[in-house]
């Protein structure tokens, strides 16, 4: 009883948390990285350097008036932005932060599966929100929000299948324990399939160059245009836990998780007395910088240069890969 | 074994009660000064005129079967590639054959324009 539902449900009471307090302090980051990047200050009013803005923006989301447009389906209005949410979330349950088993919640052996299918699970909420705001531009841009997660879906779970031949488990514990074994984090073995996660994992986020679903010079604000208030709010951190899950799951497929850098060498055991979760989050925040940077300099594609680079460029790169790990598994 | 998802189940709940206890703490301390004008759809200012929900072009419809077809072909792929290491060459050859099919269903839609966007 204790083992199996009070220790787990501490542990997912802590990463709850955690996850609400990288997401504010996340919004904060992309605000005064993109203001450095543009030569100003960003938020500095409210606490030293505005710090406290982090703070301050949910408080004032909490307070704001929630509005349901006289036109909406009242229900899926509501249920949108939960549908949205709670997959966001629950892929946390699966992603190891360290070695021991007090750093992950559980390790179910299909921990790589669960993520693929749980997070494509958000793309309801997406569509559900347009459909239900019933209005213009919340419905073109859920639309098209819906054609590009499900094609970059594809390009993405087709390019994970060569990392699982690589490491013959899927999970996600056991993927870190390959590369400790074989003393090579997969990014150098697998660096095609880094590349091409990284671009899916954009445009699977929505993020820039790939947030035609949100752009403002053409749809107003996307598919939560009608949305005010909490439920905006909820949609916010969907959209940041979703950045925080694709850069674990880099961490953890092609960084090497908790590993320290080479864990194949002695000469670098030194580099262990640096605990193990402090390695993940490191390399977790490197993503996640590498998110708001590439925001802060790329343009926006155009719809249709997306599509072909989702289709006609990631997924022949993605066979091809796989053909070529599976022949180089047998013949190695 | 199923031990492991207890814990999946609980996050699950957990999510979805932290997602409706926000809302509603959020609907208990918010304002609420409505008026028609401000319930009305967003459409740049202007009243809107027809339902939005209209016909829409046909290639999202296109591409959510596309998608069907390739996703199950992809979730065929991940037994065969855990273990890979068993199966050795025999493996190999099967799906090489089961990727050429794939690969020419593939080409097959991209010569008819099926993955054509303009």
């Amino acid at each position: 009883m204790i083992e199996t539902i009070v220790i787990p449900l501490l542990k997912i009471a802590v990463l709850l948390n955690a996850v609400l307090v990288s997401v504010t302090f996340m919004t904060l980051l992309e605000r005064k990285v993109i203001a450095w990047a543009q030569s100003r200050l960003g938020p500095m009013r409210v606490g030293p350097y505005g710090v406290l803005q982090a703070i301050a923006d949910p408080i004032k989301l909490i307070l704001k008036e929630d509005i349901t447009p006289v036109k909406a389906d009242r229900m899926m209005f509501t249920l949108a932005p939960i549908i949205s949410l709670v997959p966001a979330l629950v892929v946390f349950a699966v992603v190891p932060f360290g070695g021991d088993e007090l750093f992950y919640i559980t390790d179910i052996n299909v921990g790589l599966l669960f993520i693929i299918s749980v997070t494509s699970i958000g793309v309801y909420g997406i569509i559900l929100a347009g459909w239900a705001s019933n209005s213009k531009y919340p419905l073109l841009a859920s639309l098209r929000a819906s054609a590009q997660l499900i094609s970059y879906e594809i390009a993405v779970t087709m390019t994970l299948v060569s990392v699982i031949l690589t490491a013959g488990t899927l999970s996600m514990v056991g993927i870190v324990q390959a590369q400790q074994d074989s003393g090579l984090w997969y990014g150098f073995v697998q660096p095609v399939a880094f590349v091409l996660v990284l671009i899916g994992g954009l445009a699977e986020t929505n993020r820039a160059p790939f947030d035609m679903p949100e752009a403002e010079q053409e749809l107003t604000g996307g598919f939560h245009t009608e949305y005010s208030g909490m439920r905006f709010a909820l949609f916010f951190l969907a959209e940041y836990a979703n950045m925080i899950v694709i850069s674990a799951v880099v961490t953890v497929l092609f960084w090497g998780g908790w590993l320290r850098p080479f864990p194949s060498i002695d000469a670098l055991a030194f580099l262990d007395l640096i605990p193990s979760w402090i390695w993940f989050f490191g390399k977790m925040f490197v993503f996640l910088y590498l998110f708001i940077w590439i925001r802060a300099t790329l343009p926006r594609y155009r719809y249709d240069q997306l599509m072909r680079l989702g289709w006609k460029v990631l997924i022949p790169i993605a066979i091809g890969n796989i053909v070529v790990t599976g022949i180089a598994k047998v013949v190695l | 074994m199923l031990d492991a998802y207890i814990p999946v189940l609980l996050f699950v709940l957990v999510a979805i009660g932290f997602a409706i206890f926000t809302l509603m703490v959020s609907s208990l301390v918010q304002s609420s000064r409505y008026n028609r004008v401000k319930l009305e759809p967003y459409e740049c200012g202007i009243e809107p005129v027809t339902d939005a929900r209209d016909r829409y072009s046909v290639r999202y419809y296109l591409i959510a079967m596309l998608f069907v077809i390739f996703d199950v072909e992809t979730v065929f792929m991940f037994p065969w590639a855990v273990i890979m290491d068993e199966l050795a060459l025999f493996g190999l050859i099967e799906m090489l054959v089961f990727l050429f099919i794939l690969v020419l269903g593939y080409v097959y839609a991209w010569r008819k324009g099926a993955l054509e966007w303009a």
